[in-house]
């Protein structure tokens, strides 16, 4: 036995329950036996590393990937990791994936009927800077019909996934802009119970960030598990 | 500071997420490598092919290679990240190549599982435990916690013809231990 501090729960009605009928998919993939209770080892509290060197320089910036500029309004993707109690995560990797302009993603099962950019595959990673802080350059995704139910249309969104310093602090979600009106008939971003939750999903506008003659600017901050302040047996 | 929500990996991240390599945690010709390997499956016993399968351990020593493992005297390996990322084929399967992970401070070895897929609005945590440690499972808190028989051997990985076999059931009868983590 060690003694590790383990991280927090997330408060009811943060995470969307696994089980979420109007998002269909959910139906047969969702576990029906509870959850078995794990108190945090040194197994959950450690998690994987990245350096730098996997990243490379451009990896941040998808408008750049390809020999022409994708079309699409060109936006800036930025802001802080934190953890709960307000603390930077540093050096911590963040994966982003996204559809083009005209809302199709670069993977053989995306039968919507919209172009593919050959400007586009719209895939970037980065590594947060000693802030938290991460950035990227991109375009905005359409929005896409989905199979869900009928007339199933996503909002525009950009996917997430970040690490954290520890297994248990893992996180994949989905980025939204604001004042989108599919909001209202998207079950995945519904599928967050508690409204003050959800609109943690959604990026704002900021003119300080939006670049003149390029660029516009959205800031999105992600803030993962806090810590607790005392370790436990474990 | 209130934390972000999840939302589902979705069915489009198998041109982002996968990396060359990602399934391979020891070159496969080390004479320590083994396999793990299975089959993700839904409620109604089909193939899930397009989930997405991490995983997390310690080395041979029972050391993770990261800041907050305090046990400096167990030695670390220069090559071994302790992270591998694989999604499933179309027939569900995945498959990593590893070393079998000492035993970590009070717990019988084991390796960390997350399962994504779409229609998972969370990530899935789950743990691999091997069949020929009988004696340290019997002791190990989590298996120990699990009342269930059968719940509790979802765990434990099986011997298979190349290999240790560990299938994920994300629900039914056959269900998988996910832990709430």
């Amino acid at each position: 036995m060690s003694c590790v501090a383990g991280y927090r729960r997330e408060p009811p009605g943060t995470h969307p329950e696994y089980l979420t009928p109007e998002y269909r998919s959910t139906l047969l993939r969702a576990p029906d036996r509870p959850l078995v209770p794990l108190s945090h080892s040194l197994s959950e509290v450690t998690g994987p590393i990245y350096g730098h060197e996997r990243v490379g320089p451009l990896d941040h910036d998808l408008t750049r990937r390809h020999d022409g500029e994708p079309l699409g309004e060109r936006i800036v993707v930025t802001g802080f990791v934190r953890d709960g109690d307000g603390r930077p995560v540093r050096d911590s990797l963040v994966e982003i994936w996204q559809c083009n302009a005209a809302g199709r993603y670069v993977h053989a099962a995306d039968r919507h009927p919209a172009p593919l950019d050959p400007n586009f595959t719209g895939a970037g990673r980065c590594v947060t800077d000693a802030e938290g802080r991460y950035r990227f350059v991109t375009i905005k995704p359409g929005a896409y019909p989905w199979g869900n139910h009928e007339n199933a249309w996503r909002p525009a969104h950009i996917h997430f996934s970040l690490f954290g310093p520890a297994f248990a602090t893992r996180l994949v979600t989905q980025m939204y802009f604001p004042g989108d009106p599919l909001f209202a008939h998207d079950p995945i971003f519904r599928s967050v119970r508690e409204p003050a939750a959800r609109e943690r999903l959604v990026a704002r506008l900021d003119m300080d960030l939006t670049e003149p003659e390029w660029a516009l600017g959205y800031r999105w901050d992600v803030v993962l598990r806090g810590r607790d302040a005392t370790p436990v047996e474990a | 500071m209130d934390p972000t929500p999840s939302q589902t990996v979705g069915p489009f991240f198998d041109y982002a997420l996968p990396y060359a390599g990602g399934e391979r945690l020891v070159d496969p010709a080390a004479a320590e490598a083994i396999r793990i390997g299975g089959t993700v499956f839904d409620g109604a016993g089909e193939p899930v092919g397009d989930a997405l399968v991490e995983v997390w351990q310690a080395n041979r020593a029972g050391r993770y290679r990261h800041p907050d493992d305090p046990r400096a005297e167990l030695p670390l390996e220069d090559s071994f990240t302790g992270f591998g990322r694989c999604p499933t084929d179309a027939q569900g399967r995945f498959a990593f190549t590893t070393v079998k992970p000492g035993p970590v401070a009070g717990q019988a070895p084991h390796v960390s599982v997350i399962v994504l897929a779409r229609g998972l609005l969370r990530q899935l945590y789950t743990r691999i435990y091997f069949p020929d440690e009988q004696e340290a499972n019997a002791a190990d808190p989590l298996l120990r916690s699990i009342a269930d028989p059968a719940l509790r051997s979802s765990l434990v990985a099986r011997p298979g013809a190349d290999g240790l076999i560990f299938d994920i059931h994300l629900q039914g009868d056959r269900q998988t231990a996910f832990l709430d983590v």
